[in-house]
Protein backbone atom coordinates (compact mmCIF):
# COMPACT_ATOMS: atom_id res chain seq x y z
CA UNK A 1 0.00 0.00 0.00
CA UNK A 2 1.10 2.87 -0.71
CA UNK A 3 -0.16 6.93 -0.05
CA UNK A 4 -0.39 8.63 -2.74
CA UNK A 5 -1.69 11.88 -1.70
CA UNK A 6 -2.30 14.44 0.29
CA UNK A 7 -5.19 17.00 0.30
CA UNK A 8 -4.95 19.79 -2.71
CA UNK A 9 -3.93 19.17 -5.99
CA UNK A 10 -6.37 17.04 -8.03
CA UNK A 11 -4.96 13.30 -8.22
CA UNK A 12 -5.21 12.81 -12.01
CA UNK A 13 -1.96 14.33 -12.86
CA UNK A 14 -0.02 11.33 -12.19
CA UNK A 15 -1.99 9.88 -15.15
CA UNK A 16 -1.36 9.71 -19.31
CA UNK A 17 -3.28 12.85 -20.70
CA UNK A 18 -4.64 10.15 -23.38
CA UNK A 19 -7.30 8.20 -21.46
CA UNK A 20 -10.24 10.20 -19.79
CA UNK A 21 -10.92 9.74 -16.18
CA UNK A 22 -14.39 8.13 -15.58
CA UNK A 23 -15.18 10.31 -13.28
CA UNK A 24 -13.25 14.03 -12.51
CA UNK A 25 -14.13 16.64 -9.95
CA UNK A 26 -11.98 19.10 -9.16
CA UNK A 27 -12.34 22.12 -7.43
CA UNK A 28 -15.73 21.23 -6.20
CA UNK A 29 -17.58 23.22 -3.45
CA UNK A 30 -21.48 22.57 -2.30
CA UNK A 31 -23.55 23.84 0.30
CA UNK A 32 -26.89 23.18 1.45
CA UNK A 33 -29.45 25.06 3.14
CA UNK A 34 -30.72 23.69 7.04
CA UNK A 35 -34.48 24.58 7.51
CA UNK A 36 -33.35 27.59 9.81
CA UNK A 37 -32.01 29.53 6.47
CA UNK A 38 -28.15 28.71 7.09
CA UNK A 39 -25.65 27.54 4.69
CA UNK A 40 -23.86 24.52 5.20
CA UNK A 41 -20.43 23.70 3.76
CA UNK A 42 -20.60 20.21 2.31
CA UNK A 43 -17.35 19.88 -0.14
CA UNK A 44 -15.03 22.90 -0.58
CA UNK A 45 -12.51 22.85 -3.23
CA UNK A 46 -13.07 19.15 -3.49
CA UNK A 47 -10.74 16.73 -6.00
CA UNK A 48 -11.22 12.94 -7.25
CA UNK A 49 -10.34 11.31 -10.26
CA UNK A 50 -11.82 7.74 -10.87
CA UNK A 51 -9.61 5.75 -13.75
CA UNK A 52 -11.90 3.52 -16.01
CA UNK A 53 -12.85 0.19 -14.09
CA UNK A 54 -11.58 1.17 -11.22
CA UNK A 55 -13.47 0.72 -7.95
CA UNK A 56 -12.90 3.27 -5.05
CA UNK A 57 -14.04 3.61 -1.49
CA UNK A 58 -15.07 6.62 0.11
CA UNK A 59 -14.39 6.60 3.64
CA UNK A 60 -14.94 9.46 6.30
CA UNK A 61 -16.38 11.27 9.42
CA UNK A 62 -19.81 10.96 9.99
CA UNK A 63 -22.12 13.46 8.17
CA UNK A 64 -19.28 14.91 5.77
CA UNK A 65 -20.20 14.72 2.74
CA UNK A 66 -20.19 11.44 1.66
CA UNK A 67 -23.50 10.90 -0.20
CA UNK A 68 -23.19 14.15 -1.70
CA UNK A 69 -20.19 13.17 -3.69
CA UNK A 70 -22.63 10.61 -5.30
CA UNK A 71 -25.68 13.35 -5.33
CA UNK A 72 -22.85 15.50 -8.05
CA UNK A 73 -22.03 12.71 -10.03
CA UNK A 74 -25.63 11.44 -10.57
CA UNK A 75 -26.15 14.56 -11.48
CA UNK A 76 -29.28 14.83 -8.63
CA UNK A 77 -27.14 17.77 -7.25
CA UNK A 78 -25.53 20.36 -8.77
CA UNK A 79 -22.19 21.70 -8.02
CA UNK A 80 -21.84 25.46 -6.73
CA UNK A 81 -18.49 25.78 -7.96
CA UNK A 82 -16.13 23.64 -9.79
CA UNK A 83 -16.23 20.79 -12.91
CA UNK A 84 -17.87 17.72 -12.66
CA UNK A 85 -17.50 15.27 -15.55
CA UNK A 86 -18.26 11.70 -16.14
CA UNK A 87 -16.99 9.57 -19.04
CA UNK A 88 -15.34 13.28 -20.17
CA UNK A 89 -18.92 14.89 -20.94
CA UNK A 90 -19.37 17.57 -18.10
CA UNK A 91 -22.72 16.22 -16.09
CA UNK A 92 -26.22 17.83 -17.34
CA UNK A 93 -28.65 16.18 -15.54
CA UNK A 94 -29.06 11.86 -14.92
CA UNK A 95 -26.09 10.21 -17.31
CA UNK A 96 -27.92 6.83 -18.66
CA UNK A 97 -24.03 5.41 -18.02
CA UNK A 98 -24.73 5.94 -14.57
CA UNK A 99 -25.79 3.32 -11.97
CA UNK A 100 -26.67 4.16 -8.42
CA UNK A 101 -27.41 1.31 -5.42
CA UNK A 102 -28.92 3.38 -2.51
CA UNK A 103 -28.50 2.36 1.21
CA UNK A 104 -32.18 1.56 1.63
CA UNK A 105 -33.64 -1.25 -0.78
CA UNK A 106 -35.93 1.69 -2.91
CA UNK A 107 -37.61 -0.78 -4.52
CA UNK A 108 -41.10 -0.98 -6.16
CA UNK A 109 -43.30 -2.42 -3.55
CA UNK A 110 -45.90 -2.76 -6.25
CA UNK A 111 -43.82 -4.73 -8.52
CA UNK A 112 -42.91 -8.47 -8.85
CA UNK A 113 -39.49 -9.06 -8.46
CA UNK A 114 -39.63 -9.45 -12.60
CA UNK A 115 -40.99 -5.86 -12.63
CA UNK A 116 -38.27 -3.84 -10.61
CA UNK A 117 -35.69 -5.33 -12.37
CA UNK A 118 -36.67 -4.75 -15.72
CA UNK A 119 -38.20 -1.26 -14.61
CA UNK A 120 -34.83 0.58 -16.16
CA UNK A 121 -34.78 -1.01 -19.56
CA UNK A 122 -38.48 -0.59 -19.75
CA UNK A 123 -37.74 3.20 -18.68
CA UNK A 124 -35.56 3.36 -21.82
CA UNK A 125 -37.68 1.90 -24.70
CA UNK A 126 -36.64 -1.70 -24.15
CA UNK A 127 -39.42 -3.25 -25.20
CA UNK A 128 -41.62 -5.62 -22.91
CA UNK A 129 -40.23 -8.89 -23.83
CA UNK A 130 -36.73 -7.87 -24.60
CA UNK A 131 -37.03 -5.80 -21.45
CA UNK A 132 -38.49 -9.36 -19.15
CA UNK A 133 -36.35 -11.78 -20.97
CA UNK A 134 -32.70 -9.81 -19.86
CA UNK A 135 -34.33 -9.34 -16.02
CA UNK A 136 -34.92 -13.12 -15.84
CA UNK A 137 -31.47 -13.57 -17.04
CA UNK A 138 -30.23 -11.45 -14.34
CA UNK A 139 -32.80 -12.93 -11.98
CA UNK A 140 -30.74 -15.99 -12.27
CA UNK A 141 -27.62 -14.14 -12.24
CA UNK A 142 -28.07 -13.09 -8.31
CA UNK A 143 -29.47 -16.61 -7.41
CA UNK A 144 -33.72 -15.31 -6.97
CA UNK A 145 -34.77 -17.58 -10.13
CA UNK A 146 -38.03 -19.24 -7.97
CA UNK A 147 -38.72 -15.62 -6.83
CA UNK A 148 -39.31 -13.52 -10.21
CA UNK A 149 -42.97 -13.19 -9.43
CA UNK A 150 -42.35 -12.36 -5.66
CA UNK A 151 -43.46 -8.72 -4.03
CA UNK A 152 -40.65 -7.57 -2.38
CA UNK A 153 -42.67 -7.58 1.32
CA UNK A 154 -42.11 -11.57 0.63
CA UNK A 155 -38.10 -11.26 0.18
CA UNK A 156 -35.51 -11.50 2.99
CA UNK A 157 -33.28 -8.17 3.25
CA UNK A 158 -30.53 -9.68 1.60
CA UNK A 159 -32.53 -11.19 -1.47
CA UNK A 160 -34.00 -7.81 -2.09
CA UNK A 161 -30.36 -6.06 -1.67
CA UNK A 162 -29.85 -8.51 -4.54
CA UNK A 163 -32.94 -7.56 -6.40
CA UNK A 164 -31.85 -3.63 -6.25
CA UNK A 165 -28.36 -5.05 -7.66
CA UNK A 166 -29.75 -6.83 -10.66
CA UNK A 167 -31.61 -3.82 -10.82
CA UNK A 168 -28.92 -1.82 -11.55
CA UNK A 169 -26.71 -4.11 -13.26
CA UNK A 170 -29.08 -4.64 -15.93
CA UNK A 171 -28.61 -1.74 -17.13
CA UNK A 172 -24.70 -1.97 -17.88
CA UNK A 173 -23.78 1.04 -16.00
CA UNK A 174 -20.14 2.06 -16.63
CA UNK A 175 -19.62 4.29 -13.79
CA UNK A 176 -21.27 2.21 -10.74
CA UNK A 177 -22.31 4.47 -7.56
CA UNK A 178 -23.13 2.68 -3.89
CA UNK A 179 -23.73 4.46 -0.87
CA UNK A 180 -23.67 2.08 1.93
CA UNK A 181 -25.24 -0.11 0.32
CA UNK A 182 -25.11 -3.44 2.79
CA UNK A 183 -25.04 -0.83 5.90
CA UNK A 184 -28.23 -2.30 6.55
CA UNK A 185 -27.50 -6.22 6.26
CA UNK A 186 -26.45 -8.32 9.29
CA UNK A 187 -23.02 -9.98 9.14
CA UNK A 188 -23.23 -13.19 7.54
CA UNK A 189 -25.45 -11.52 4.60
CA UNK A 190 -23.20 -8.65 4.13
CA UNK A 191 -20.33 -10.65 3.31
CA UNK A 192 -21.71 -12.67 0.62
CA UNK A 193 -23.47 -9.81 -0.88
CA UNK A 194 -19.77 -8.30 -1.07
CA UNK A 195 -18.56 -11.49 -3.08
CA UNK A 196 -21.46 -11.28 -4.95
CA UNK A 197 -20.42 -7.24 -6.29
CA UNK A 198 -16.88 -8.47 -6.16
CA UNK A 199 -17.79 -11.03 -8.66
CA UNK A 200 -20.21 -8.75 -10.50
CA UNK A 201 -18.45 -6.05 -11.06
CA UNK A 202 -15.57 -7.99 -12.65
CA UNK A 203 -17.73 -9.06 -15.46
CA UNK A 204 -18.93 -5.32 -15.85
CA UNK A 205 -16.02 -4.03 -15.58
CA UNK A 206 -17.22 -0.46 -14.27
CA UNK A 207 -15.99 1.97 -12.48
CA UNK A 208 -16.77 2.14 -8.38
CA UNK A 209 -17.31 4.56 -6.30
CA UNK A 210 -18.41 3.03 -2.91
CA UNK A 211 -19.19 5.06 0.19
CA UNK A 212 -19.16 3.50 3.51
CA UNK A 213 -18.27 3.83 7.00
CA UNK A 214 -17.10 0.56 7.28
CA UNK A 215 -13.09 1.03 6.87
CA UNK A 216 -12.92 -3.07 6.81
CA UNK A 217 -15.46 -3.10 4.09
CA UNK A 218 -13.51 -0.73 2.27
CA UNK A 219 -10.21 -2.44 2.54
CA UNK A 220 -11.39 -5.40 1.40
CA UNK A 221 -13.21 -4.30 -1.54
CA UNK A 222 -11.73 -1.10 -3.42
CA UNK A 223 -8.36 -0.29 -5.52
CA UNK A 224 -8.11 2.41 -3.43
CA UNK A 225 -9.74 4.37 -0.26
CA UNK A 226 -10.00 7.70 0.24
CA UNK A 227 -10.31 9.58 2.96
CA UNK A 228 -12.13 12.58 3.32
CA UNK A 229 -11.78 15.07 5.89
CA UNK A 230 -14.80 17.17 8.13
CA UNK A 231 -16.88 19.00 6.75
CA UNK A 232 -16.60 20.81 4.42
CA UNK A 233 -14.91 17.77 3.33
CA UNK A 234 -11.77 17.42 0.96
CA UNK A 235 -9.65 14.44 0.22
CA UNK A 236 -7.51 13.77 2.87
CA UNK A 237 -5.17 11.33 1.74
CA UNK A 238 -5.64 8.22 -0.79
CA UNK A 239 -4.54 4.66 -0.40
CA UNK A 240 -3.83 2.03 -3.18
CA UNK A 241 -4.57 -1.08 -1.92
CA UNK A 242 -2.70 -3.77 -3.96
CA UNK A 243 -4.17 -6.94 -2.10
CA UNK A 244 -4.42 -9.66 -5.44
CA UNK A 245 -7.82 -10.07 -6.24
CA UNK A 246 -10.26 -12.08 -6.79
CA UNK A 247 -10.94 -11.93 -2.98
CA UNK A 248 -12.98 -13.66 -0.69
CA UNK A 249 -14.42 -11.40 1.98
CA UNK A 250 -14.75 -14.16 4.50
CA UNK A 251 -10.48 -14.75 4.58
CA UNK A 252 -9.38 -11.35 3.81
CA UNK A 253 -10.38 -10.19 7.20
CA UNK A 254 -7.87 -12.49 8.82
CA UNK A 255 -4.77 -11.62 6.23
CA UNK A 256 -1.91 -9.64 8.36
CA UNK A 257 -1.52 -7.31 5.34
CA UNK A 258 -4.91 -6.21 5.32
CA UNK A 259 -5.27 -5.98 8.92
CA UNK A 260 -2.09 -3.17 8.49
CA UNK A 261 -3.98 -1.60 6.32
CA UNK A 262 -6.84 -1.02 8.36
CA UNK A 263 -4.67 -0.26 10.91
CA UNK A 264 -2.71 2.63 8.76
CA UNK A 265 -5.61 3.93 7.12
CA UNK A 266 -7.92 4.34 10.50
CA UNK A 267 -4.76 6.02 12.19
CA UNK A 268 -5.31 8.63 9.15
CA UNK A 269 -9.13 8.30 9.75
CA UNK A 270 -9.08 8.57 13.27
CA UNK A 271 -8.81 12.76 13.66
CA UNK A 272 -11.01 13.26 11.46
CA UNK A 273 -13.72 11.25 12.83
CA UNK A 274 -13.17 13.08 16.00
CA UNK A 275 -12.95 16.55 14.71
CA UNK A 276 -16.54 15.55 12.86
CA UNK A 277 -18.33 14.22 15.79
CA UNK A 278 -17.47 17.47 17.63
CA UNK A 279 -17.63 19.88 14.77
CA UNK A 280 -21.24 18.30 14.13
CA UNK A 281 -23.48 20.05 15.50
CA UNK A 282 -26.27 18.58 13.39
CA UNK A 283 -26.59 15.20 13.13
CA UNK A 284 -27.03 14.56 8.87
CA UNK A 285 -26.45 11.18 7.43
CA UNK A 286 -27.14 7.72 9.31
CA UNK A 287 -23.30 6.98 9.83
CA UNK A 288 -22.87 5.37 13.13
CA UNK A 289 -19.83 5.95 15.25
CA UNK A 290 -16.34 4.35 14.02
CA UNK A 291 -14.46 1.80 16.14
CA UNK A 292 -10.89 1.34 15.10
CA UNK A 293 -10.86 -2.19 14.08
CA UNK A 294 -7.26 -3.76 14.77
CA UNK B 1 -72.06 -45.36 38.80
CA UNK B 2 -69.42 -47.20 37.84
CA UNK B 3 -66.10 -46.58 37.18
CA UNK B 4 -65.13 -47.14 33.55
CA UNK B 5 -63.02 -50.25 32.57
CA UNK B 6 -59.33 -49.30 32.00
CA UNK B 7 -59.95 -49.95 28.40
CA UNK B 8 -61.88 -47.07 27.67
CA UNK B 9 -60.72 -44.70 30.21
CA UNK B 10 -57.11 -45.09 28.09
CA UNK B 11 -59.14 -43.69 25.44
CA UNK B 12 -60.28 -40.81 27.05
CA UNK B 13 -57.23 -39.84 28.60
CA UNK B 14 -55.17 -37.61 25.99
CA UNK B 15 -53.55 -39.35 23.19
CA UNK B 16 -49.91 -39.88 23.74
CA UNK B 17 -48.20 -36.33 22.87
CA UNK B 18 -47.75 -36.49 19.48
CA UNK B 19 -44.52 -37.83 18.25
CA UNK B 20 -42.67 -35.93 15.22
CA UNK B 21 -42.03 -32.77 14.19
CA UNK B 22 -44.59 -33.18 11.48
CA UNK B 23 -47.56 -34.01 13.56
CA UNK B 24 -47.04 -31.04 16.07
CA UNK B 25 -46.77 -29.01 13.11
CA UNK B 26 -50.21 -30.33 12.04
CA UNK B 27 -52.00 -30.00 15.45
CA UNK B 28 -51.12 -26.81 16.31
CA UNK B 29 -52.73 -26.05 12.31
CA UNK B 30 -55.33 -27.62 13.76
CA UNK B 31 -55.61 -25.91 16.67
CA UNK B 32 -54.87 -22.38 15.10
CA UNK B 33 -58.02 -23.22 12.46
CA UNK B 34 -60.26 -24.09 15.04
CA UNK B 35 -59.47 -21.10 17.22
CA UNK B 36 -59.93 -18.46 14.41
CA UNK B 37 -63.31 -20.05 13.35
CA UNK B 38 -64.70 -20.37 17.19
CA UNK B 39 -63.61 -16.31 16.95
CA UNK B 40 -65.56 -15.58 13.94
CA UNK B 41 -68.73 -17.43 14.94
CA UNK B 42 -68.52 -15.70 18.46
CA UNK B 43 -67.97 -12.40 16.79
CA UNK B 44 -71.02 -12.99 14.30
CA UNK B 45 -73.37 -14.45 17.67
CA UNK B 46 -72.68 -11.08 19.41
CA UNK B 47 -73.42 -8.90 16.71
CA UNK B 48 -76.65 -10.65 15.82
CA UNK B 49 -77.55 -10.61 19.62
CA UNK B 50 -77.12 -6.42 19.68
CA UNK B 51 -79.16 -6.22 16.49
CA UNK B 52 -81.93 -8.19 18.54
CA UNK B 53 -81.79 -6.40 21.50
CA UNK B 54 -82.06 -2.72 19.74
CA UNK B 55 -85.03 -3.52 17.46
CA UNK B 56 -86.69 -5.86 20.21
CA UNK B 57 -86.42 -3.13 23.12
CA UNK B 58 -87.06 0.05 20.53
CA UNK B 59 -90.45 -2.08 19.45
CA UNK B 60 -91.18 -2.98 22.88
CA UNK B 61 -90.42 0.59 24.13
CA UNK B 62 -93.11 2.08 21.20
CA UNK B 63 -95.81 -0.35 21.91
CA UNK B 64 -95.49 0.16 25.75
CA UNK B 65 -95.64 3.79 25.35
CA UNK B 66 -92.43 4.40 27.24
CA UNK B 67 -91.42 6.26 23.72
CA UNK B 68 -94.07 8.19 21.47
CA UNK B 69 -94.44 6.34 17.95
CA UNK B 70 -95.32 9.04 16.53
CA UNK B 71 -91.85 10.80 16.58
CA UNK B 72 -89.92 8.00 16.98
CA UNK B 73 -91.93 5.21 15.06
CA UNK B 74 -91.02 1.57 15.56
CA UNK B 75 -89.58 -0.99 13.54
CA UNK B 76 -92.84 -2.66 12.52
CA UNK B 77 -94.02 0.29 11.07
CA UNK B 78 -90.66 1.05 8.73
CA UNK B 79 -90.88 -2.59 7.73
CA UNK B 80 -94.60 -1.86 6.91
CA UNK B 81 -93.49 1.56 5.08
CA UNK B 82 -90.67 -0.63 3.03
CA UNK B 83 -92.95 -3.05 1.98
CA UNK B 84 -95.78 -0.62 1.10
CA UNK B 85 -93.21 1.22 -0.85
CA UNK B 86 -91.95 -2.15 -2.94
CA UNK B 87 -95.51 -2.85 -3.68
CA UNK B 88 -97.20 -0.23 -4.08
CA UNK B 89 -94.84 2.29 -5.04
CA UNK B 90 -93.87 6.16 -3.05
CA UNK B 91 -95.96 9.64 -3.30
CA UNK B 92 -93.90 10.42 -6.28
CA UNK B 93 -93.85 7.03 -8.71
CA UNK B 94 -92.01 3.90 -7.83
CA UNK B 95 -89.36 3.52 -5.36
CA UNK B 96 -86.80 1.84 -7.60
CA UNK B 97 -87.21 5.16 -10.01
CA UNK B 98 -86.36 7.27 -7.02
CA UNK B 99 -83.56 4.91 -5.81
CA UNK B 100 -82.35 5.65 -9.52
CA UNK B 101 -82.30 9.15 -9.88
CA UNK B 102 -80.40 9.80 -6.59
CA UNK B 103 -77.92 7.46 -7.36
CA UNK B 104 -77.08 8.55 -11.02
CA UNK B 105 -76.73 11.87 -9.04
CA UNK B 106 -74.14 10.30 -6.47
CA UNK B 107 -72.26 8.62 -8.74
CA UNK B 108 -71.58 11.28 -11.31
CA UNK B 109 -71.07 13.54 -8.59
CA UNK B 110 -68.72 10.47 -7.08
CA UNK B 111 -66.72 10.40 -10.41
CA UNK B 112 -66.17 13.81 -11.12
CA UNK B 113 -65.00 14.57 -7.95
CA UNK B 114 -62.58 12.08 -7.34
CA UNK B 115 -61.05 12.53 -10.97
CA UNK B 116 -60.91 16.60 -10.09
CA UNK B 117 -59.65 15.61 -6.81
CA UNK B 118 -56.80 12.92 -8.18
CA UNK B 119 -55.42 15.18 -10.92
CA UNK B 120 -55.46 18.06 -8.56
CA UNK B 121 -53.96 16.34 -5.81
CA UNK B 122 -50.79 14.65 -7.94
CA UNK B 123 -50.35 18.04 -9.69
CA UNK B 124 -49.63 20.07 -6.71
CA UNK B 125 -48.35 17.42 -4.37
CA UNK B 126 -45.66 17.00 -7.48
CA UNK B 127 -44.99 20.82 -7.36
CA UNK B 128 -43.94 22.48 -4.37
CA UNK B 129 -44.58 26.15 -5.89
CA UNK B 130 -48.07 25.49 -7.21
CA UNK B 131 -48.74 23.89 -3.98
CA UNK B 132 -47.57 26.92 -1.53
CA UNK B 133 -49.44 29.05 -3.73
CA UNK B 134 -52.82 27.20 -3.45
CA UNK B 135 -52.23 26.02 0.42
CA UNK B 136 -53.97 29.08 1.21
CA UNK B 137 -56.91 29.00 -0.77
CA UNK B 138 -57.52 25.23 -0.27
CA UNK B 139 -57.55 26.30 3.66
CA UNK B 140 -60.03 28.15 3.06
CA UNK B 141 -62.35 26.51 0.64
CA UNK B 142 -61.91 23.37 3.28
CA UNK B 143 -62.77 25.84 5.72
CA UNK B 144 -66.02 27.17 4.82
CA UNK B 145 -69.34 24.43 5.36
CA UNK B 146 -69.60 23.54 1.43
CA UNK B 147 -73.07 22.29 1.86
CA UNK B 148 -74.27 26.11 2.03
CA UNK B 149 -72.45 26.26 -1.79
CA UNK B 150 -75.92 24.29 -2.69
CA UNK B 151 -78.30 27.12 -2.65
CA UNK B 152 -75.82 28.72 -4.92
CA UNK B 153 -76.12 25.79 -7.38
CA UNK B 154 -79.66 25.19 -7.76
CA UNK B 155 -80.38 29.18 -8.29
CA UNK B 156 -77.83 28.34 -10.95
CA UNK B 157 -78.43 25.11 -12.29
CA UNK B 158 -82.26 24.28 -11.67
CA UNK B 159 -83.50 21.82 -9.57
CA UNK B 160 -82.70 19.10 -11.98
CA UNK B 161 -79.54 16.71 -12.00
CA UNK B 162 -76.98 19.38 -12.67
CA UNK B 163 -77.32 21.54 -9.04
CA UNK B 164 -77.00 17.75 -6.73
CA UNK B 165 -74.23 16.27 -9.08
CA UNK B 166 -72.32 19.91 -8.21
CA UNK B 167 -73.05 19.89 -4.48
CA UNK B 168 -71.72 15.97 -4.45
CA UNK B 169 -68.32 17.27 -6.49
CA UNK B 170 -67.73 19.78 -4.38
CA UNK B 171 -68.27 17.21 -1.50
CA UNK B 172 -65.96 14.43 -2.66
CA UNK B 173 -63.54 16.95 -4.36
CA UNK B 174 -61.55 18.16 -1.31
CA UNK B 175 -61.37 14.66 0.75
CA UNK B 176 -59.97 12.91 -2.19
CA UNK B 177 -57.94 15.59 -3.32
CA UNK B 178 -56.47 15.93 0.43
CA UNK B 179 -55.52 12.00 0.31
CA UNK B 180 -54.40 12.59 -3.04
CA UNK B 181 -51.92 15.51 -2.40
CA UNK B 182 -50.69 14.15 0.82
CA UNK B 183 -49.94 10.67 -0.83
CA UNK B 184 -47.94 12.20 -3.51
CA UNK B 185 -45.78 14.02 -0.78
CA UNK B 186 -45.20 11.30 1.26
CA UNK B 187 -43.92 9.34 -2.01
CA UNK B 188 -40.38 7.69 -1.00
CA UNK B 189 -37.60 10.33 -1.83
CA UNK B 190 -35.07 7.52 -2.33
CA UNK B 191 -37.65 5.52 -4.95
CA UNK B 192 -38.16 8.90 -6.76
CA UNK B 193 -34.09 9.57 -7.15
CA UNK B 194 -33.62 5.54 -7.93
CA UNK B 195 -36.27 5.66 -10.40
CA UNK B 196 -34.54 9.06 -12.06
CA UNK B 197 -31.12 7.15 -11.90
CA UNK B 198 -32.64 3.90 -13.68
CA UNK B 199 -34.13 6.03 -16.84
CA UNK B 200 -37.20 7.58 -16.49
CA UNK B 201 -38.94 11.12 -17.44
CA UNK B 202 -40.75 12.88 -14.94
CA UNK B 203 -43.99 11.48 -16.22
CA UNK B 204 -42.99 7.98 -15.89
CA UNK B 205 -41.76 9.24 -12.22
CA UNK B 206 -45.27 9.74 -12.11
CA UNK B 207 -47.28 7.02 -13.31
CA UNK B 208 -44.81 4.14 -11.54
CA UNK B 209 -44.23 6.09 -8.09
CA UNK B 210 -46.27 8.43 -7.30
CA UNK B 211 -49.80 6.84 -8.47
CA UNK B 212 -48.96 4.02 -7.51
CA UNK B 213 -47.62 5.37 -3.40
CA UNK B 214 -50.53 7.86 -3.10
CA UNK B 215 -53.11 4.89 -4.38
CA UNK B 216 -53.92 3.77 -0.48
CA UNK B 217 -54.33 7.08 0.43
CA UNK B 218 -56.53 7.56 -2.40
CA UNK B 219 -58.44 4.46 -1.93
CA UNK B 220 -59.16 4.97 1.87
CA UNK B 221 -60.43 8.82 0.92
CA UNK B 222 -62.66 6.59 -1.77
CA UNK B 223 -64.49 4.91 0.98
CA UNK B 224 -65.69 8.37 2.78
CA UNK B 225 -65.73 10.48 0.02
CA UNK B 226 -69.30 8.10 -1.68
CA UNK B 227 -70.80 8.99 1.36
CA UNK B 228 -69.99 12.44 1.07
CA UNK B 229 -71.45 12.33 -2.64
CA UNK B 230 -74.62 10.65 -1.04
CA UNK B 231 -75.13 13.05 1.68
CA UNK B 232 -74.52 15.97 -1.43
CA UNK B 233 -76.97 14.66 -3.51
CA UNK B 234 -79.95 13.87 -0.89
CA UNK B 235 -79.13 17.55 0.65
CA UNK B 236 -79.19 19.12 -3.01
CA UNK B 237 -82.56 17.32 -3.39
CA UNK B 238 -83.70 18.83 0.27
CA UNK B 239 -82.98 22.40 -1.59
CA UNK B 240 -85.04 21.28 -4.71
CA UNK B 241 -86.08 18.84 -6.47
CA UNK B 242 -89.18 16.66 -8.35
CA UNK B 243 -87.55 12.84 -7.67
CA UNK B 244 -85.24 11.47 -5.76
CA UNK B 245 -84.75 10.11 -2.41
CA UNK B 246 -83.78 13.33 -0.66
CA UNK B 247 -87.37 14.80 -1.92
CA UNK B 248 -88.55 11.54 -0.22
CA UNK B 249 -87.46 12.38 3.01
CA UNK B 250 -88.41 15.92 2.35
CA UNK B 251 -92.08 15.08 1.65
CA UNK B 252 -92.44 12.26 4.33
CA UNK B 253 -91.47 15.31 6.91
CA UNK B 254 -93.88 17.31 5.72
CA UNK B 255 -96.04 14.64 6.57
CA UNK B 256 -95.22 14.02 9.45
CA UNK B 257 -94.43 10.62 8.81
CA UNK B 258 -91.60 9.51 11.21
CA UNK B 259 -91.59 5.95 9.99
CA UNK B 260 -91.34 7.27 6.19
CA UNK B 261 -87.64 8.92 7.15
CA UNK B 262 -86.39 6.27 8.60
CA UNK B 263 -87.16 3.74 6.08
CA UNK B 264 -85.82 6.09 2.78
CA UNK B 265 -82.95 6.72 5.69
CA UNK B 266 -82.61 2.67 5.53
CA UNK B 267 -82.66 2.92 1.59
CA UNK B 268 -79.79 5.40 1.43
CA UNK B 269 -77.88 3.28 4.18
CA UNK B 270 -78.08 0.14 2.13
CA UNK B 271 -76.53 1.86 -1.22
CA UNK B 272 -73.83 2.99 1.04
CA UNK B 273 -72.79 -0.22 2.49
CA UNK B 274 -72.98 -1.62 -1.15
CA UNK B 275 -70.85 1.22 -2.59
CA UNK B 276 -68.38 0.38 0.43
CA UNK B 277 -68.50 -3.30 -0.68
CA UNK B 278 -67.28 -2.91 -4.54
CA UNK B 279 -64.62 -0.03 -3.19
CA UNK B 280 -63.31 -2.69 -1.00
CA UNK B 281 -63.48 -5.02 -3.15
CA UNK B 282 -61.70 -2.52 -6.23
CA UNK B 283 -58.96 -1.90 -2.80
CA UNK B 284 -58.04 -5.56 -2.46
CA UNK B 285 -57.05 -5.76 -6.35
CA UNK B 286 -55.53 -3.02 -6.64
CA UNK B 287 -52.99 -3.24 -3.47
CA UNK B 288 -52.51 -6.92 -3.43
CA UNK B 289 -48.97 -6.28 -3.58
CA UNK B 290 -49.32 -5.05 0.28
CA UNK B 291 -47.98 -7.50 3.06
CA UNK B 292 -50.98 -9.13 4.53
CA UNK B 293 -51.47 -8.36 8.22
CA UNK B 294 -50.69 -11.73 10.31
CA UNK B 295 -52.54 -12.12 13.37
CA UNK B 296 -51.45 -13.81 16.52
CA UNK B 297 -54.23 -15.96 17.35
CA UNK B 298 -52.85 -16.80 21.15
CA UNK B 299 -52.96 -20.52 21.80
Amino acid sequence: MTREQTAGAPLSIARPATQPAAIEMSGVDRSFQIPDGTLVQTLSNFNLSVAPGEFVAIVGPTGCGKSTTLNLITGLARPDAGRVKVLGRPVDGIDPDVGFVFQVDALFPWRSVLGNVSAGLRYRGVSKKEANEAALDWIAKVGLKRFANHYPHQLSGGMRKRVALAQTFISQPKILLMDEPFSSLDVQTRTFMQDELLNLWSSLGASVVFVTHDLEEAVALADRVVVLTARPATVKSSYRIDLPRPRVMGEIRYDARFMDMCRTIWADLKDEAQAGMDGSTLSAGSDTAFTPNS
Amino acid sequence: MTIGNPATRSATVPAAAPATAAERLDDARRRAARKRRQRSNSILLVRVLIFVVFTAGWEAAARAGWIDPFFFSMPSAIVARLVDWFSNGTSQGSLMLQVWVTLRETVFGFLIGSVLGIVCGIVLGRNRYLADVFSIYIKVANSIPRIVLGSIFVIAFGIGIGSKVALAVVMVFFVVFTNAFQGAREADKALIEKTQILGASKWQVTTSVIVPSAMSWILASLHVSFGFALVGAVVGEFLGAREGLGLLVVTEQGLFHADGVFAAMIVLAVIALTADALLTGLEKRLLKWRPPVSHDIGT
